[in-house]
């Protein structure tokens, strides 16, 4: 029978919920790394068993820890992330010149071909390969040397690269975004980038419609359409039907369209899901209720989903890598808030469920769905 | 004989629940003592001190003999009674946050 485990990353350690295909009970393994942050737990897709977490504090810095038996043990890899020659600098919060200093992983993307492969998103903005599970980690530099890097300013997270889509039908291929210089994409597996922020447009930048300087919070694919991207910026939803060369905006009938979270149902490649949250000085559910929307036409048309969510006095935020879908035959779905719930749905958000409630800030949720 | 004493965070990496006896070759200073500890235990590369600058962390200290060492020249020599075993060396996670 299939079962479903639900890698959790919080502010004070790693949970690992699983549970069998009908989703009614789960079990709840952790803290994993007790005390530490862990921005990010992803397992492999070539290999389930193999699961990679981003674990850092403030006081120690940064680990990477590898499972090669479905998160049973686990031991750290390499931790060094080094730049690649003289980093340079980019603008700081004030807009002078700020030296490139690694401070975390945000996010882990296990490659969609190679068990051994995985690529890591950092702060400061850049994006980083293992070719051996983690023993020894190198930077793609194009990324970061692109002649706009200079120009490149942290949001109020940090300058970091969290989102990372390989193309599964061209591993040469990868799209990733920075807050808050936006999205990039490769052709050639990161020899060469280029922004694909056309069409993108933030009033927060002094012109709206700039190649880099946007917030991009989260991008998403469904594997069946590689070209066709779904962007939570930070303001506005946007959708690219040409692999993010050009974007158009389908916030639609939103009563938001502020949010972190963006993912795809597992079957239907039009169905998409957003939190929306009020505004970007009020990082909570509008009216204090929380509510996933969900749009069935690839954006622009939304209806509200709310079915076992609080409806009253609910003021948490769902952080921009913390909603993952299933893909068992009703496709799942699963988000986790600051107040430290994960809640998921059977049946493809018409109804929830807290399946952990008091956990630490959920700081990111991945789903693997196993035979 | 050289007893290192490390904060909760660092014990569990090194899965050690207690105190750290090192040999550490003379000269004894701060810098021989990591150099050692890391070398024991590789999973602390980075955790203590920046891997590239050798630079301690901004919020690790160094005490010993209840003195805070953490601003002192890492190759100065550290107190006779650390080198003998008399007293430990600690490394401190800095309070703060919440």
């Amino acid at each position: 029978m299939s079962s479903v485990r639900v890698l959790v990353g919080t502010r004070k350690g790693a949970f690992i919920l699983t549970a069998d295909g009908s989703r009614r009970n789960w079990r709840v393994q952790g803290p994993l790394f007790a005390g530490w942050e862990i921005y990010h737990v992803k397992g492999s897709p070539v290999d389930p068993n193999r699961i990679f977490a981003a674990q850092s504090t403030g006081w120690f810095g940064q680990l990477i820890q590898r499972s090669d038996d479905g998160g049973a043990s686990w031991e750290p890899v390499g931790n060094q992330f080094p730049y690649d020659g003289v980093p340079g600098t980019h603008q700081w919060y004030d807009g002078t010149p700020h030296p490139w200093e690694f401070a975390r992983v945000w996010h882990l993307e296990p490659s969609l071909f190679d068990a051994d492969t995985v690529f890591a998103g950092v702060e400061d903005a850049a994006l980083f390969r293992t070719n051996d599970a983690g023993d020894s980690w190198h930077e793609l530099s194009g990324l970061r040397t692109h002649e706009t890097g200079s120009q490149w300013q942290p949001g109020a997270g940090g300058m970091c690269l969290h989102t990372i889509i390989e193309s599964p039908t061209d591993p040469a291929r990868i799209v990733v975004a920075i807050s808050s210089a936006g999205a990039f994409r490769t052709d050639d597996a990161g020899t060469s980038w280029k922004p694909i922020n056309r069409g993108l447009s933030s009033e927060g930048i002094p012109d709206a419609d700039a190649e880099v300087g946007h917030c991009v919070h989260h991008i998403t694919m469904h594997p069946s359409r590689p070209d066709v991207l779904f962007m939570q910026k930070h303001w506005d939803i946007m959708r690219s039907n040409d692999a993010g060369d050009s974007w158009f905006e389908v916030s639609g009938n939103l009563p938001t369209d502020f949010g972190f979270v963006i993912d795809v149902n597992a079957h239907e490649p039009e169905t998409i899901y957003v939190v929306p949250i009020t505004s970007d000085s009020m990082h909570f559910p509008l009216d204090g209720q929380l509510r996933v929307y969900r749009s069935r036409t690839g954006g622009g048309e939304w209806e509200p989903l709310t079915a076992g969510l609080p409806q009253r006095d609910c003021y948490v935020n769902v952080l921009r890598d913390a909603m993952a879908v299933d893909t068992l035959e009703d496709c799942g779905v699963y988000f986790g808030t600051t107040g430290g719930q994960v809640y998921a749905s059977a049946n493809g958000g018409d109804t929830w469920e807290a399946i952990v409630r008091d956990l630490p800030a959920v700081l990111s949720v991945e789903v693997q769905t196993l035979a | 004989m050289i007893r290192v004493v490390l904060p909760a965070h660092l014990k569990t990496l090194t899965r050690v629940p207690g105190e750290i006896e090192l040999d550490v070759v003379a000269p004894v200073c701060q810098r021989s003592v990591l150099d050692a500890l890391e070398a024991r235990y590789p999973v602390l590369v980075g955790t203590i001190r920046d891997p590239a600058t050798q630079r301690r962390r901004p919020f690790i200290r160094f005490f010993a003999c209840e003195e805070d060492l953490s601003h002192t020249s890492p190759d100065a020599p550290l107190p006779r009674d650390v080198e003998t075993g008399r007293e430990a060396y600690f490394v401190i996670g800095a309070m703060a946050g919440g």
